[in-house]
């Protein structure tokens, strides 16, 4: 490896991959796999059926029959799509890294800014526990307050795993509408949080502490490389994820069978104008990764619940948090904690009301 | 060789620490492995997203963790 090799001109594809020896080896079970995962894919409903009315005799109109048949659908259906959503996910995240993004994000004050952060804070791929150390690497490179939160509301919130398991299960419009959503309320509560000009309320070491960004002497990645990284994504992200999507879909299926519509469209419909903010007080508490409260979604929308209830929901699981509140204290003063947390509830429960106003 | 594991003390920072102790035992290296976990320590090191490993003080990988394979590669560069 080169001496001075730096990351821009190490890792940003200008150059030719060069052709490895070892492609076929260590790519060419993808050309297998792929077909045989949609071959797979479209056999699970029938396969579902068959064993909850066929093989275990169960009626599709009996409550526990439908509930059945929806778990054992559900189940592998989820499953399958995480494990390709991760993949896919996984690989186009190698060609971005924390570092870069905080770089292309220093010094962009404005709408601009915020716009951008919200963006990448989709798709960079950052572990949960290191939120504070990236805070503070983000601010001490000169990424504004602002445009700093507009970035941390959006990474959890809008999850890129969920967004292609939304798109799997129930088209492009909802998926749409999620990622379209939770961008809005990232950009708006970063940019609320600038203009109120809040750096003083920063906990006084966050400044005064010793960071120097050190250049990484990362190797560059070939194809293959990046396609184990990608399964090794897999086995770690699906590793984790499984008892939280089980979990979700054993909910699921007990809703879609048991829960009486009439309530349900009584309690989460959008004629109950407190459904709303319900909604997100349940959310809070609930602690549970993006993709585990897919399951519980799909099966409150087939009851009918309104779109914009459920949304909210989903944004209140996911981006507001009691341990990531703790954590995030440790930059924060008690009165920027509050104002983070009552804009982006703001934000929510604004996009709750709008969608179920327009649905 | 010294070397270092950032991270405040996750799951994903005790798995580095894992393969990098196989990395570095099946090479047979002469290593010290140990634990950064404060937070001023490990941006002192110029990182910012964990788990990172810095070896003899120069950082090596951050953000993810590589199999033990590949970590060899990373000691030996």
């Amino acid at each position: 490896m080169p001496e001075a090799i730096n990351e821009m001109a190490c890792c940003d594809g200008s150059q030719p991959v060069p052709r490895e020896p070892g492609f076929w080896r260590r790519g060419g079970w993808l050309l297998l796999a792929l077909p045989l995962w949609f071959v797979l894919y479209h056999f699970l409903e029938p396969f579902a059926d068959w064993l909850a009315y066929t093989r275990l005799g169960l009626t599709p109109a009996s409550r526990l029959g439908s509930a059945v048949a929806f778990f054992a659908y559900d189940a592998p259906k989820v499953v399958m799509l995480l494990a390709l959503v991760v993949l896919g996910v996984t690989f186009v995240q190698t060609f971005i890294s924390p570092d870069r993004t905080r770089d292309i994000l220093a010094g962009r004050a404005g709408i601009w800014g915020n716009l951008l952060a919200s963006v990448f804070g989709i798709f960079t791929p950052f572990c949960s526990c290191s939120a504070v150390p990236l805070f503070i690497g983000f601010v001490r490179v000169g990424v504004p307050l602002g445009v700093t939160f507009s970035f941390l509301v959006s990474a959890p919130m809008v999850n890129e795993v969920a967004l292609f398991l939304l798109l799997g299960l129930f088209g492009w419009k909802i998926a749409l509408i999620y990622a379209g959503t939770g961008l809005a309320v990232a950009f708006l509560s970063g940019w609320v949080i600038g203009k109120l000009r809040m750096e003083r309320h920063l906990e006084d070491w966050v400044m005064q502490i010793d960071f120097k960004p050190s250049t990484i002497q990362e190797a560059r990645k070939s194809f293959s490389d990046r396609l184990d990284l990608a399964v090794e994504g897999v086995r770690d992200i699906v590793g984790k994820v499984w008892p939280y999507l089980l979990a979700g879909i054993a909910v699921g299926a007990f809703i879609h069978g048991y829960a009486p519509e009439a309530l349900m469209a009584h309690i989460m419909g959008k004629a109950a104008w407190w459904s709303v903010p319900l909604a997100v007080l349940i959310g809070v508490p609930l602690y549970s990764n993006a993709a585990g409260v897919i399951p519980i979604v799909q099966a409150l929308l087939g009851k009918g619940a309104a779109l914009g209830t459920v949304l909210a929901f989903m944004m209140a699981v996911t981006a507001l948090s009691l341990p990531e509140t703790i954590i995030l204290r440790k930059v924060l003063k008690p009165r920027l904690i509050a104002v983070f947390i009552t804009v982006v509830t703001v934000g929510i429960l604004l996009v709750g009301y709008l969608f179920n106003a327009i649905m | 060789m010294k070397i270092e594991i950032l991270g405040t003390g996750c799951a994903k920072c005790a798995l580095l620490g894992k393969h990098a102790d196989e990395a570095a035992r099946s090479l047979g290296l002469d290593y010290e492995l140990s634990y950064v976990k404060e937070i001023p320590d490990i941006l002192a090191r110029g990182v910012m997203s964990t788990p990172a490993l810095v070896v003899d003080g120069v950082v090596k990988l951050q953000g993810h963790v590589p199999t033990s394979r590949n970590i060899e590669k990373l000691l030996l560069a």
